[in-house]
């Protein structure tokens, strides 16, 4: 029942907000609605630990043999939570902005929750495309009608490239539906379909690619940047803070489990694309101009480790892409926080029209400074966990593939402190001579991500333990 | 006892949020005695620690497991033995000291930076102690990055100025260099053994392959060459006097750039098996002693002359623990910790003094307007050169003889080393103290001798730094080597090999050691009081630009890794494969414009069209089972 | 005379036809070039009614076979009179609006 409520909450708030047209109301009704969802998944996740499965089932589409069945794992439990915690700390981090037709943008977003908590509880292959799509198209209306100046454009190529990617996927769903014995799209017959090793490495690859440009995977990366920096803030937030993490979770969900012969035929190739996308994406952060696009390439780096360490399969990576699709979701949406901060409040995301912040922003300056650092996987926050266990899940793999990529923990240094010096330190500009510091909202927002960066950074294991069954749940099926 | 170990880093934990959170609400002398008092409490809790140790050994110290998987478990535990609290006692106490001289030091500073410097210096202070506390090298990791930050933080405490702001991000990245060797280390560990708890892995140390232990062994001095400023990541140190003197006193002279000594003096047992590893530490080591005492002896910056002659004394320490001695590695870190940060606040006084100076040509003769401070920094510059009797003879000499026994070509050329030591400082102390002052009136106006909370240190510094050593005098001259029996069960003791040198040695060491302060003094009479310092040329030049080492980096590395970048920003990124994708959409527009052209609307292009494919369909139709074969044939 | 020597000729008046209908671009001419398909159509229908009514005969002297080509036959002329009034009709109102019977004025098809 939980998990149908995660969904219905949204969806039924979402479909609601778009009949208040009243700014304060829609904003308010959302807010409410998100934390609404938010209690949910507490709920869901904590009082009902011992319970394997918090699922339920219903008849959808008796025809096809498709059934509306949800269920909630281990991994599924924590990714639902960080959905559900983004979008109340998004809202109210956007609480000052004003956005034209609030009522459509609140409906939207909440929309967009609806098919993120789908995609992580659906367990019937048909309805996890339905929520896929369902995902991306409110994305699609809040970038092209509340983005920046090139948004059309922009989106348009987002969503072409997206869907590109959901059109392979759809194809390689109905093949395996057609292979399926019961001719049904539950998880479980997926599991157990027959296939010889050409079909599954081509299936493989029709999967992977959607996954693939979703997460993105270097060098399916492009629509990522731009789609960023146009798309406003609060939608950017959700893209990299927990769309991008639908692109991982499909993987370990959908691609290992059913095609492991392949992904171990491909793995070697596909680790080798993401540390190269690593240390490429790296590489660019270095020589960004503008804050947002910095993150994003950021964004893709770190992604691309996780996608490594899920394909180097190795139980000690396993757990670390588990615990850092959560931290790398709470740490980026907290940095988009402080960009959007500093792009409402003085107008530009470049880092030349920028400079000695800290002296007028003082409190900014110094939470900033640690979602930066838990950014570079500093010890003692939440990333650095992550990242210790998926380089030691690398390292396992290939010692040379763990030091290449390793690399990228000296280069994320000197993107990251290349960006708070330019921000924050040295010289006021015209532009940051009369800025102010944050207002109490957003502190108490940033503080909040904080102590999650810290207090996960500091006693990581419950998180690990949350996930630790789907870990086994996936090597039973996908053996090293 | 056990319930004291964490209260130890508890307390500049406790500091630092204290500092940090109110440190606008809080008066300047709150934040001063709370960032000192609780340095203060760890000092008197590691006294207590000490003797416990002393009496009961050392103990581990389980708290919660930090991360725990199927493949190993990394408990968040403390271990407390006889090495880690000797680092407690030189962190907590030297500390303290520095927090004490900090209060009157930053007093010019406005309220809000001052809480900020105290909250950083007491999170520094507990980063370091988490990293010599640590009972597993994931624990000591946490510590080293964390002593990173905070030096990141101290180095750039003076923001508005970009030059130091670089200089703060070299030393990070720089760091960071080491500290993915670090990591790589513990990665080799854990897979290889399992745990990264110490115990447990010395005593499977030696069911490690020798590749392993060489691997390992190396790849931990990479992380130690990050941290403690050895060839080829030192640069970044001389950079690191960006920031406020007493931060170079602690972090960048008395700890924290030894934190790579203390991790090769903890993995003695890994390092005593493999003999590679060894002769690379001890090689790196001593090239880097000479190299930067090379340097050292024309700078003109007061606290670049200390930063390389830090770098020197560094190397001096990876030599002794090259050539096997850790003890003697470890009580010359003790020393070092003692003379070093005196030098360092002595400099601090003086620049305190001089309104801010740090040009050594511009000072001179303040011998007489800064008494105290003379004869303290006097103190420690013959403590540095190794003046019979004082820590620094006895810790230097101690290794001089580790590496003679070791091998004769080394010994001599850290003794070539040794004598660059005297030279340089004692030029430093003739321009700065002796001689006519050539700075401006106002400076010379403005000459006092600081106030109390400064000499204080001082002049306890300087009473450690003359006696200090005592602790391990040769039994050739009445000693007995405590800290060597104190030691023994956590680092085998290096003495043997030096007992077994005659006691002729000692007194002919000692003999060098008074000749080299006389040649030292004869070469500054003969250069420091004349026109030593200015525009340099030739061979001078070359060590006054400091080899360009500098110059190098930047032009093999960081400007190659610039321009690479812009060229995947900007080619590959952009023109490529955003190309390849908008291309793909370009493509399918173009096509979807030129097919468009079919549909002219000329009546008769309509009719072609329509009779040609009738007549194209007849023909299939006809040819029908021809073609149905060689589609066959094809698949 | 023999069949093949119908079709033949319908086969080419019917070519003819097509590629008047194709290359011309007069619409009269374009015109009388399908009455000239049409007609090449009547022809082999006439032809072919008359091969089945003699082969037919050999059987039974009281048959009507092929009598519905015959049919069609008067269909088509129908038609093609229909056709050709209305064609008419249009080709004169194109002529009084752009003065030409040329085709390629008539491309408004296109945008």
């Amino acid at each position: 029942m939980i998990a149908l409520l995660l969904i219905l909450i949204p969806l039924a708030s979402g479909l609601l907000c778009f009949f208040i047209s009243s700014e304060r109301d829609a904003k308010s009704w959302s807010l409410f609605a998100s934390i609404l969802t938010l209690a949910t998944a507490f709920a869901g996740t904590y009082s009902f630990l011992g319970i394997p499965s918090l699922s339920f089932d219903a008849t959808w589409l008796p025809s096809l043999g498709s059934r509306f069945s949800i269920g909630l794992d281990g991994m599924g439990k924590m990714l639902c939570l960080l959905n559900s915690i983004a979008f109340p700390i998004v809202f109210a981090s956007v609480y000052k902005n004003s956005y034209k037709k609030p009522g459509n943008f609140y409906g939207l977003m909440l929309l967009m929750q609806t098919g993120l908590m789908g995609v992580f509880l659906a367990t019937d292959c048909l309805l996890f495309y339905f929520f896929w799509e369902l995902a991306l198209v409110p994305a699609y209306f809040l970038c092209s009608s509340w983005g920046g100046e090139k948004r059309i454009q922009v989106t348009f190529k987002f969503f072409i490239y997206t869907f590109t990617g959901s059109l392979l996927m759809l194809v390689g769903i109905l093949f395996l539906y057609f292979k399926t014995t019961d001719h049904s799209f539950a998880l479980q017959s997926f599991y157990h379909v027959k296939l010889s090793a050409p079909e599954e490495n081509f299936l493989f690859w029709l999967f992977f690619i959607a996954f693939a440009i979703k997460m993105p995977v270097f060098p399916f990366h492009t629509w990522q940047p731009d789609t960023y920096e146009q798309a406003p803030t609060a939608v950017t937030m959700i893209l990299s803070g927990v769309m991008v993490k639908m692109g991982l979770f499909g993987v370990i969900r959908w691609l290992l489990p059913m095609f492991p012969h392949a992904a171990m035929h491909y793995s070697h190739l596909i680790i080798i694309l993401c540390v190269t996308g690593i240390l490429y994406a790296s590489l660019i952060a270095i020589r960004q101009d503008d804050l947002k696009r910095l993150i994003a390439y950021s964004s893709i780096a770190h992604i691309g480790l996780m996608c490594a360490a899920i394909f180097s399969s190795q139980r000690v990576g396993m757990h670390g892409v588990m615990i850092q699709m959560f931290n790398h979701g709470v740490n980026v949406i907290g940095l988009w926080i402080v960009a959007d901060v500093i792009e409402t409040q003085l107008g530009t995301r470049k880092f030349s029209e920028l400079g000695g912040l800290a002296r007028r922003a003082p409190a900014l300056a110094m939470l900033l400074t640690v979602m930066a650092l838990a950014n570079v996987a500093l010890p003692l926050t939440n990333a650095f966990i992550g990242e210790f266990l998926m380089f030691n899940g690398l390292f396992r793999y290939n010692v040379w593939i763990a030091a290449i990529g390793g690399i990228s923990i000296i280069l994320a240094a000197v993107y990251t402190l290349n960006m708070i010096q330019r921000v924050f330190y040295g010289n006021n500009s015209l532009l940051t001579d009369n800025a102010n510091d944050v207002t109490t909202g957003t502190k108490i927002m940033l503080a909040v991500l904080v102590i999650v960066v810290v207090v996960l950074g500091v006693y990581p294991q419950p998180m690990l333990q949350l996930t630790s069954d789907t870990v086994q749940a996936t090597f039973i099926k996908f053996h090293p | 006892m056990i319930n004291l170990i964490f209260l130890v880093p508890f307390f500049p934990l406790l500091g630092f949020l204290i500092n940090g959170l109110f440190r606008r609400s809080l008066s300047k002398n709150t934040i001063s005695i709370i960032g000192s008092g609780v340095v203060l409490l760890s000092f008197i809790i590691s006294i207590i620690l000490f003797f416990d140790v002393k009496n009961n050994g050392g103990i581990v110290v389980h708290y919660f497991d930090f991360i725990d998987t199927e493949s190993f478990q990394i408990p968040f535990a403390f271990q407390v033995d006889q090495l880690s609290v000797i680092f407690l006692l030189i962190i907590t106490g030297v500390g303290f000291l520095i927090h004490l001289y900090s209060t009157s030091y930053m007093h010019a500073e406005p309220t809000e930076h001052f809480g900020r410097y105290f909250s950083y210096l007491n999170l520094f202070v507990f980063s370091m102690l988490l990293l010599v506390l640590g009972a597993n090298y994931v624990v000591m990791f946490i510590g080293w990055e964390g002593v990173g930050l905070c030096s990141y933080l101290l180095i750039g405490f003076w923001f508005k100025n970009d030059s130091y702001n670089y200089a703060a991000t070299k030393a990070f990245v720089m760091n960071r260099i080491g500290d993915l060797g670090f990591l790589l280390a513990i990665f080799w560990i854990l897979n290889k053994l399992g745990t990264a708890t110490y115990t447990e892995v010395f005593e499977q140390a030696s069911a490690l392959s020798p590749p392993d232990v060489t691997a390992i062994t190396l790849l931990l001095f990479v992380g130690a060459v990050g941290k403690s400023a050895q060839i080829p990541l030192y640069t970044w140190l001389p950079d690191a006097m960006a920031g406020p003197t007493p931060v170079s006193a602690l972090i960048h002279a008395a700890t924290m750039v030894t934190a790579g000594i203390y991790m090769i003096a903890r993995s003695n047992a890994l390092y005593s098996l493999s003999h590679l590893s060894r002769d690379v530490v001890a090689i790196v080591g001593l090239t880097t002693a000479i190299l930067a005492a090379t340097i050292a002896l024309y700078q003109n910056d007061f606290k670049k002359v200390l930063a390389y002659s830090t770098v020197s004394q560094l190397g001096f320490m990876f030599l002794a623990l090259g050539v096997g001695a850790y003890t003697t590695g470890v009580f010359h870190v003790m020393t070092h910790a003692f003379f070093k940060a005196l030098l360092f606040l002595a400099a601090g006084s003086v620049i305190h003094a001089m309104n801010g100076e740090q040009d050594i040509t511009k000072m001179g003769g303040l011998r007489k307007k800064l008494p105290v401070t003379y004869f303290t920094f006097l103190i420690g510059v013959l403590a540095i050169s190794g003046f019979p009797f004082t820590s620094g003879f006895i810790s230097k000499d101690e290794i001089l003889i580790a590496t003679y026994t070791h091998s004769r070509v080394l010994f001599w050329f850290a003794s070539f080393a040794a004598v660059l030591t005297a030279i340089y400082m004692f030029r430093l102390l003739m321009l700065v103290f002796y001689g006519g002052f050539r700075g401006t009136p106002e400076q010379e106006h403005h000459l006092h001798e600081s106030p109390l909370a400064m000499t204080v240190p001082l002049i306890v510094l300087a009473i450690l730094s003359a006696v200090g050593g005592f602790v391990q005098l040769p039994e050739a001259f009445g000693g007995h080597h405590y800290l060597n029996d104190f030691l023994s069960p956590v680092v085998p003791a290096s003495v043997p090999e030096g007992a077994h040198v005659a006691v002729k040695e000692y007194y002919l060491l000692a003999g060098t050691a008074v000749g080299l302060i006389i040649i030292a003094l004869l070469a500054n009479k003969l250069f420091a009081v004349k026109k030593f310092a200015g525009v340099y040329t030739g061979f001078k030049k070359i060590l006054a630009d400091k080899w360009y080492i500098d110059e190098l980096y930047n032009s093999i590395i960081v400007k190659p890794l610039n321009s690479i970048a812009g060229f995947l920003n900007t080619v590959i990124d952009k023109s490529i494969i955003d190309g390849i994708v908008n291309g793909t959409g370009r493509f399918v527009n173009y096509s979807a414009r030129q097919l468009r052209l079919l549909q002219s609307g000329q009546v008769g292009n309509y009719i072609l069209f329509m009779v040609l494919s009738i007549t194209v369909l007849f023909l299939v139709f006809w040819n029908q089972e021809i073609i149905l074969a060689f589609l066959q044939k094809i698949f | 005379m023999p069949i093949q020597y119908y079709i033949a000729l319908a086969a080419c008046l019917f070519c003819i036809g097509v590629v008047g209908v194709v290359t011309r671009r007069n619409a009269i001419i374009i015109f009388m070039c399908i009455e000239l398909m049409l007609n090449a159509v009547n022809l082999l229908l006439v032809a072919f009614s008359k091969m089945h009514y003699n082969s037919a005969l050999a059987v039974n002297t009281n048959t009507n076979a092929g009598i519905e080509a015959q049919v069609f036959v008067f269909f088509i002329m129908v038609v093609a009179a229909a056709e050709v009034s209305v064609g008419l009709a249009i080709i004169v109102m194109m002529y009084r609006n752009v003065h030409s019977v040329d085709i390629n004025f008539l491309n408004r098809l296109k945008n």
